[in-house]
């Protein structure tokens, strides 16, 4: 995969696909935007874990935090990680010592690490790398346009309405919460 | 869509335009509300903490208003944008994003002149100074930004003289002091000239004249380049450091590439409150459907009246960056290849009187202080525009007491310059 530029679809199959995400450095502050991702996310239906050693236990969003993604008690469809690039190598190390392999590794804007990704992808894993996937459904769903953003999306299909005033689903494909 | 790349004429059409989610409808239905309702106090907490997209209050967000940002952000180019009530709006809110007192703007001795104004007097009352760059001399803006400067600020194609700035060598002297560039394109318009690809990272419009097209309603426009790195120094604090507005809030860290754009929006014009009616903004994105078949043909008629002045005994010059022989045809050539605009000025033999008496004479082209219309229109910039100017600074912005400025309309050019004609026939001696 090319990680300098992804394809709609791609991005579009994987937010599809996957249902259970853990969130590697979540935080209680409602103000960082690992918090906004972990809303947005859970909002849109999605089942999102927390991981976080310094909150293991307690609860964010109502969702309880894990220490690390070994103690996560269900099968991870997804890592998303809030961590810088270097640390990102050992998240996606520990990821893929998991008995179950997560499908895809997603690393939040500014976040690269090349050779994690290869990794990764020589055991048949999808990953992203530097992209918010707040910002990705936002886009792909036409919703960041309420916001003025440049979605890159054309259509002239009449948008899905999900529950809830003011939500959309991804423009052309079933979401996750269907 | 395919992950295909759409033309230009395509984006000025469906960017940001689906069917309407609700109703179906294929145009963008005029959401003319103040406020928008919340599915529960959660959902609004969202959306005031800026964790949710959507609407509260149209003085923030508006859904026809948000058509009109993504369809001038896909143009442009950008990474997203906000649009507000007029061009001037457009320049107070990027510039309170970047200012703080004593900071400096290096701008282009040749900008519009109620630009010039705004610069000079009312931002100096905010403690924003400027200093003034020769728009001709890329070196002059080198030597005048400082430690202070935070922002380089020209346009692509000055008003009203008809100089087509060299952006790209702008544009490096900017990134070689890492100071954000920011473009005024209302002139040019996307469909000529698109700055971002030379080294811009703000754009800014004037959506009033060529992009609405039609002289019929105000807007303004920032455009974000998605280019500038604010948290590479301390100089932004809006977009670098914790905001106390949304409780220690990072803007640049939260919204990344769109971040400016999000700062003009949620900071300057909640606070400021210069918002575009949603009936401006619907009127404004009909025009921009057009634009490359309008802006075309303001082109091609322009050109053909600058070369019939070109030939009049009457005129002693004329300032087409078109014509072959103009010192900026090579700029023009380089920048916006497609046309060199539809604004431009000529210098008429009798100086100020004479002036007055072709712009008093016109017929069909009307005498007003606009451009960018579907009309052609005349102004006598020393008289009305840049009155307030000194001589030097008039001469300096090229609206010296002999200079007659025309924005060409889309009517037949042989009607346009047939009232040129006889209104030029009119000046005495």
């Amino acid at each position: 995969m090319n990680h300098d530029s992804y394809p709609d679809t791609y991005i579009r199959d994987i937010l599809d696909g996957v249902k259970t995400i853990a969130l590697v450095g979540a935080s209680a502050n409602t103000v960082r935007p690992s918090y906004f991702v972990l809303k947005y996310l859970l909002s849109k239906g999605y089942e999102v874990i927390p991981i976080n050693p310094g909150q293991a236990g307690k609860e964010i969003l109502g969702q309880t935090v894990h220490a690390s993604l070994a103690d996560v008690p269900v099968a991870i469809d997804m890592v998303d990680i809030f961590r810088n690039s270097e640390a990102a190598g050992a998240v996606v190390e520990e990821a893929l010592r998991l008995p179950t392999l997560p499908k895809v590794i997603w690393m939040q804007l500014s976040v690269r690490n090349d050779a994690a990704a290869r990794l990764a992808e020589d055991k048949g894993l999808k990953v992203v790398m530097d992209r918010c996937p707040k910002i990705e459904y936002g886009r792909l769903s036409g919703e960041i346009g309420w916001t003025g953003v440049n979605s890159r999306n054309l259509s002239a299909k009449r948008p899905v309405l999900k529950s809830g005033f003011q939500h959309r689903g991804l423009a052309t494909s079933k979401s996750p919460q269907d | 869509m395919t992950d295909r790349i759409p033309g230009f004429s395509t984006l000025a059409i469906h960017a940001g335009a689906q069917p309407d989610p609700s109703t179906g409808a294929r145009t963008t239905p005029i959401y003319q509300t103040t406020s928008f309702v919340f599915d529960d106090v959660d959902h609004a907490a969202s959306l005031f903490g800026l964790q949710a997209f959507g609407n509260i209050y149209t003085r923030i967000t508006n859904p026809t208003t948000a058509v009109l940002e993504e369809r001038v952000a896909a143009l442009e180019g950008g990474t997203a944008a906000l649009a507000v009530a007029s061009g001037h709006s457009a320049q107070l809110l990027t510039f309170h994003a970047m200012m703080t007192p004593g900071d400096n703007i290096v701008a282009a001795n040749k900008l519009y002149g109620g630009s010039i104004n705004q610069l000079n007097h009312s931002f100096k009352s905010f403690g924003w100074n400027v200093k003034w760059a020769d728009a001709e001399d890329p070196q002059s803006f080198a030597d005048l930004i400082d430690d202070r400067t935070r922002a380089v600020f020209i346009e692509s194609l000055a008003n009203p003289g008809g100089v087509v700035t060299d952006m790209a060598a702008i544009a490096e002297i900017a990134k070689a002091r890492n100071v954000p560039l920011v473009v005024d394109n209302t002139m040019a318009s996307p469909y000529l000239c698109r700055p971002i690809e030379h080294g811009a990272d703000i754009v800014l419009h004037s959506l009033t004249k060529f992009m609405g097209g039609h002289g019929n309603s105000m807007g303004g426009v920032i455009v974000d380049g998605g280019s500038y790195d604010w948290s590479s120094s301390e100089n932004y604090p809006m977009l670098s450091k914790p905001r106390p507005e949304y409780n220690g809030m990072v803007l640049h860290e939260t919204f990344g590439n769109f971040a400016f754009a999000i700062a003009c929006r949620v900071l300057g014009l909640r606070d400021l409150g210069p918002a575009i009616s949603p009936m401006n903004a619907f009127m404004l994105q009909t025009g921009i459907e057009t634009l490359p078949l309008r802006m075309q043909r303001h082109c091609d008629n322009a050109l053909k009246v600058a070369e019939y002045l070109d030939g009049h005994d009457k005129v002693s010059w004329v300032s087409y960056a078109g014509l072959p022989g103009d010192p900026n045809y090579a700029k023009h050539q380089k920048y916006m290849p497609k046309g060199a605009g539809a604004v431009f000025t000529f210098g008429v033999k009798g100086g100020y009187d004479a002036g007055v008496a072709v712009v008093s004479n016109c017929e069909i082209i009307s005498h007003l202080a606009n451009i960018g219309d579907t009309r052609s229109l005349i102004i006598h910039p020393a008289s009305t525009t840049h009155r307030q100017l000194t001589d030097e600074q008039k001469t300096a912005a090229g609206a010296g007491p002999d200079v007659v400025r025309i924005s060409v309309g889309l009517e037949d050019a042989e009607d346009i310059i047939a009232d040129l004609d006889q209104a030029l026939a009119s000046i005495k001696g």
